[in-house]
């Protein structure tokens, strides 16, 4: 079910709701996320009630690199540029068109909060959860936001790219890219 | 005490039949191996087909599928064991009565198996429990389970001595036949092995090639 949708009456109600070329997405201001949301469900025309997605992305701090003179590269990682996305796919089971994808992000990789869009579409309560688990992105109103795939003691977020895994690498016969490189560090 | 095997067949010739308790013991326990009903993963669907008329598991005894550990004698531990499942694991072993065997069915069981790098996946169940029988493959066929139900039987076969000082550990009344549970820690499972079942592997890598180097 891809039928493509004509959202220009959509972005002239949101304009803060920018247009992402290349990936085909609303970036979303958070504090309008739930008005979006309720928009596009209710609208006569959109009638988008299905939510089938809600997925969370990260992205690290940016990495600047630059050669001197002599050619050597050096990288700097520019502080409070990496931040975490949520991104959300809506379909029209009524009128039988989309998907629009619509994504909103974080300010900063600490203490991240999203409005949460379960008061809107309940598809997203589950989903909402596991992005909580797996990334630590709260969303704001989830009437029970709890861990759903690791246990309620679990403290890191595995998702996230800078996690760092429990040292418990044992043997490997064929080790390869980045198992090799745990196997040369426990010398095995 | 054994009963000499000349005698044993001189006797059944005259239309007597003579053995050990041990053998009626051990027969009446090879046949009828009682499994736990409990599957974790894809492994589980070839241990159902295994019970089932193709296979047919009731041959060997052991087609007897019990929903309650206090009836079973076996745990097929069948499936990829997430560390969030590997506490409950542990607590049924702990609840089967002795004696009790364990068979780890497919990779994951074994080692992790395809999901060995990962985060949330346990690294074989042989960290917390004792294993008998392993069986590989991903999942491994049902003739690869009636193999390992066989290889059982066997090593119940052989378990000759009942008494004195080298009667099985479940006859021992001081022994707990307790493991302990791992717990649910903030980043792993606390403590993430049990020492007295499992030891971490050390082999030294590159040895042997760097000397075929020179």
């Amino acid at each position: 079910m891809e039928k493509p949708v004509d959202l220009s009456r959509f972005q002239q109600k949101f304009p803060k709701a920018v247009f992402d070329e290349p990936t085909k997405s609303f970036v979303v201001p958070p504090e309008q996320l739930v008005d979006v949301m309720k928009f596009l469900r209710d609208d006569s025309e959109y009638r988008f009630d299905y939510c089938s997605n809600v997925a969370g992305v990260d992205y690290l701090d940016k990495v600047e690199k630059t050669k001197d003179v002599a050619g050597n590269e050096t990288s700097k990682t520019i502080p409070n540029t990496g931040y975490l996305e949520a991104v959300y796919h809506l379909y029209s089971v009524e009128k039988k068109h989309g998907p629009v994808a619509l994504r909103c992000q974080t300010k900063g990789r600490t203490n991240v909060v999203l409005p949460s869009i379960t008061p809107v579409f309940r598809s997203a309560e589950f989903q909402e959860r596991e992005i909580f688990d797996l990334y630590g992105i709260r969303f704001e109103g989830h009437p029970d936001l709890r861990r759903i795939l690791m246990w309620d003691e679990f403290k890191d977020f595995p998702m996230r790219k800078d996690y760092v895994e429990p040292d418990d690498f044992e043997w490997e016969p064929t080790p390869h890219d980045d198992v090799l490189e745990r196997a040369k560090e426990h010398n095995r | 005490m054994a009963v000499d095997d000349s005698l044993k067949s001189e006797l059944q010739k005259a239309g007597v039949f003579v053995t050990t308790l041990e053998w009626i013991y051990n027969r009446s326990r090879r046949d009828s191996i009682w499994p736990l009903q409990f599957g974790l993963a894809c492994c589980a669907i070839e241990m159902i087909a295994t019970a089932c008329s193709r296979f047919d598991l009731a041959r060997f005894g052991a087609e007897v599928f019990r929903p309650s550990p206090r009836q079973a004698d076996l745990i097929i531990v069948s499936g990829t064991v997430t560390k969030k499942m590997a506490p409950q694991v542990v607590r049924l072993y702990n609840q089967m009565p002795e004696p009790k065997y364990v068979i780890t069915m497919g990779a994951c069981s074994i080692s992790g198996g395809p999901f060995k790098q990962g985060y949330n996946v346990l690294k074989g169940i042989d960290r917390y429990i004792p294993v008998d029988v392993h069986i590989p493959g991903c999942p491994p066929r049902p003739e690869a389970l009636l193999n390992a139900i066989m290889y059982l039987q066997r090593k119940i076969d052989r378990q000759t001595t009942l008494t004195g000082s080298e009667k099985p550990r479940w006859y021992d009344q001081n022994d707990t036949a307790e493991w302990p549970v791992p717990e649910f820690g903030a980043h792993d499972l606390v403590p993430p092995y049990n020492p007295q079942v499992w030891k971490p592997e050390r082999i030294e890598r590159g040895v042997g090639q760097q000397e075929a180097k020179h």
